[in-house]
C-alpha cells in the first residue's frame, strides 16, 4: 500500500482526512503516484502539476525518506520504504517566504 | 419581503452576507474555501441558487466551485454526488482546465520581446443572463472562456486574441480579463475589458472582437494617441435598460460612451482625482453612477485619508461626495475594481468592499453608509443578489 501525504488545502479539496492510501502496481514512480492520485481524486488535477504539460507546479515539492525529489523526473523510482508503505510520499506546498 | 445576499471574495476565502430588504441586520457565513484567494463569485440571474466562484492559489492553481443551493454547499463542477452516480459518471476533473485554443501565441512582454501566453487564474466569472449552465470566465493571461455545462468544462473564445493581442502587455497587476458585460437586449453582444489591454466588443457571440477605445487618452502609458489597445481600463459598467451607454473608470479618467463603446468622452468633471478602480450604475436611475476616487497610480488610497464615494446623477461631469457613515480621517484602504455592486430594490442599495476588510452598504442610493462586515481579509470582489 502506497501512502501519500497531501498538504492541508489539497486534503480539504479532496475531502480526505489524514494520509491517502493507494494500491499501485510496481514499479512505483513519482509519475505513477500522481496518476493514481489524480485518478482517485480528479479534483486534484491541475493542482499539483499543470493540466497540459504535467509539469510540477512551481511551489509544489515532493519528498520521500527525507530526500527532496522535486526536481527528479517523473519516471524516478521511489525508495523501497515508500514502495513497502513504511514511509509516505510527501506532497508539500513550498514555503512562500515573508 | 425581498432578501439580499452579498457575495464577498477576499484574499483568504469567501463570505456570504444576508439580510432582509431593510438591509440593517446582516448575518455572515464563511469563510468558505478558507485560506484560498477568491477573486470573484457571482450568482446566476436565471437561478439565484446557482453561484459560481473562482478559487485560486499561488501554490495549487485554479479551482472553480459551484453552489446550487445559494452558497450553503459547494462542489467543483462535475464532482457532485449526483455526477458520481451517473452511468459514465466518473468525474474527469476538468472544471479547472483552462487551455488556450490552438497555437498558444505570444504577447508583448515587459522587455519588449514577445512572450507566450500562460494561464494563471480566473479573475471574473459572468453567468449567462438566461441559462444557469452557461457562464463566461475572464482569465489572466487575458482570454475569455465559456462553459455551457455548468462549469464542468470550459472552452476559450479564442477570437478575442485575434484583436491585436501581440500588442497587449501586462501591467504591474497582471494581464487579466476583469470585466465581462452581457448585453441584455442583444445576446450576441459582449463587452470585455483587460487590465493594461483595453476594452473590446463582440457582436457575434464571441467569434470576433474589436477594440472599442476611440476617445481614450493615455498619454503617459501610450504615446500614440491613436493606439487601439494597451489602455489600462479598470472597469466598465452599464445599466440593463440602456446597454449602449457604457461608463468606464480608466487608470486615470472617468468616461462614458453613448454608442456601445464606438466613441468615449471624458466625464471626470469635478472629481478630486479621476484615478480609481470600480464604477457602477444605480439600478433605478440609469444616469446615476458611482466611483471611488483614489489618490493616484502611486498612492492607492483615498485622497486626504477620507473614504468618499462620488455620485453623479447626471451621467458624469457633476459629482458629489458621499461621506455619511464612511471614515473621514486616517483611512488608507483601496477599493478594487470588482468590489462594488448594486441591488435592485426600490431604494437602490450600493455596496463596496475595501482592502482593509470592510464591506459597506448604503440602502438609500449612497446617501448614508453602514459597515456590514469588518475585519475581513482584503476584499477582492463584491456581488449582490436580490432575492424574492
Amino acid at each position: 500500500m502506497i501512502r501519500v501525504v497531501l498538504p492541508f488545502h489539497l486534503r480539504n479539496l479532496a475531502r480526505v482526512d489524514g494520509e491517502v492510501e493507494m494500491e499501485i502496481p510496481a514499479p512505483i514512480t513519482i509519475g505513477k503516484i500522481l496518476d493514481a492520485l489524480e485518478n482517485k481524486f480528479p479534483v486534484l488535477q491541475g493542482t499539483i502539476r499543470d493540466h497540459g504539460t504535467l509539469k510540477r507546479r512551481p511551489f509544489i515539492r515532493f519528498f520521500a525518506c527525507k530526500e527532496d525529489l522535486s526536481l527528479e523526473p517523473a519516471e524516478t523510482q521511489l525508495p523501497a520504504e515508500v514502495v513497502s508503505g513504511s514511509e509516505p510520499f510527501l506532497i508539500i506546498g513550498a514555503m512562500a517566504g515573508g | 419581503m425581498s432578501k439580499i445576499r452579498v457575495l464577498v471574495g477576499t484574499k483568504k476565502g469567501a463570505f456570504i452576507l444576508t439580510a432582509d430588504g431593510k438591509r440593517k441586520d446582516w448575518k455572515i457565513s464563511g469563510p468558505h474555501f478558507a485560506g484560498w484567494e477568491i477573486y470573484h463569485l457571482k450568482g446566476s440571474p436565471a437561478d439565484s441558487n446557482r453561484i459560481y466562484a473562482s478559487q485560486t492559489s499561488g501554490w495549487f492553481g485554479q479551482i472553480i466551485q459551484r453552489s446550487d443551493d445559494g452558497g450553503k454547499t459547494w462542489n467543483t463542477p462535475g464532482s457532485s454526488p449526483e455526477d458520481l452516480k451517473g452511468p459514465g459518471g466518473f468525474p474527469k476533473g476538468e472544471s479547472n482546465k483552462f487551455v488556450y485554443e490552438g497555437e498558444v501565441g505570444k504577447h508583448l512582454w515587459y522587455d519588449g520581446t514577445q512572450h507566450p501566453w500562460e494561464f494563471k487564474r480566473i479573475w471574473h466569472i459572468e453567468p449567462s443572463l438566461t441559462d444557469p449552465d452557461t457562464a463566461y470566465a475572464g482569465a489572466e493571461d487575458a482570454a475569455i472562456f465559456k462553459t455551457t455545462n455548468g462549469g464542468k468544462t470550459w472552452k476559450e473564445l479564442s477570437g478575442l486574441r485575434n484583436a491585436k493581442s501581440n500588442l497587449w502587455q501586462p501591467g504591474a497587476g497582471g494581464m487579466g480579463v476583469h470585466t465581462i458585460l452581457l448585453d441584455p437586449k442583444n445576446e450576441k453582444r459582449i463587452y470585455i475589458a483587460i487590465s493594461a489591454g483595453g476594452c473590446f466588443r463582440t457582436d457575434d457571440g464571441g467569434k470576433t472582437w474589436k477594440p472599442i477605445t476611440k476617445g481614450l487618452k493615455s498619454p503617459y502609458e501610450l504615446p500614440d494617441p491613436d493606439a487601439e489597445v494597451g489602455h489600462c481600463v479598470h472597469r466598465i459598467a452599464l445599466h440593463p435598460s440602456k446597454p449602449d451607454v457604457l461608463f468606464m473608470q480608466k487608470h486615470w479618467d472617468v468616461l462614458r460612451s453613448d454608442n456601445a463603446g464606438d466613441q468615449w468622452n471624458e466625464v471626470s468633471g469635478n472629481l478630486p482625482t479621476d484615478f480609481g478602480f470600480p464604477i457602477d450604475v444605480n439600478f433605478n436611475e440609469p444616469e446615476t453612477i458611482y466611483v471611488v476616487p483614489i489618490t493616484s497610480d502611486s498612492l492607492h488610497y483615498p485622497p486626504e485619508g477620507k473614504l468618499r464615494v462620488y455620485r453623479s446623477q447626471t451621467g458624469g461631469n457633476e459629482w458629489e461626495p458621499l461621506t455619511k457613515g464612511l471614515p473621514q480621517k486616517d483611512c488608507y484602504v483601496n477599493v478594487l475594481r470588482d468590489a462594488m455592486a448594486v441591488d435592485s430594490l426600490d431604494k437602490c442599495g450600493v455596496y463596496f468592499g475595501t482592502t482593509g476588510g470592510q464591506v459597506y452598504c448604503s440602502a438609500n442610493g449612497g446617501n448614508s453608509w453602514n459597515a456590514i462586515a469588518e475585519h475581513l481579509p482584503a476584499v477582492y470582489s463584491v456581488e449582490v443578489q436580490t432575492l424574492p
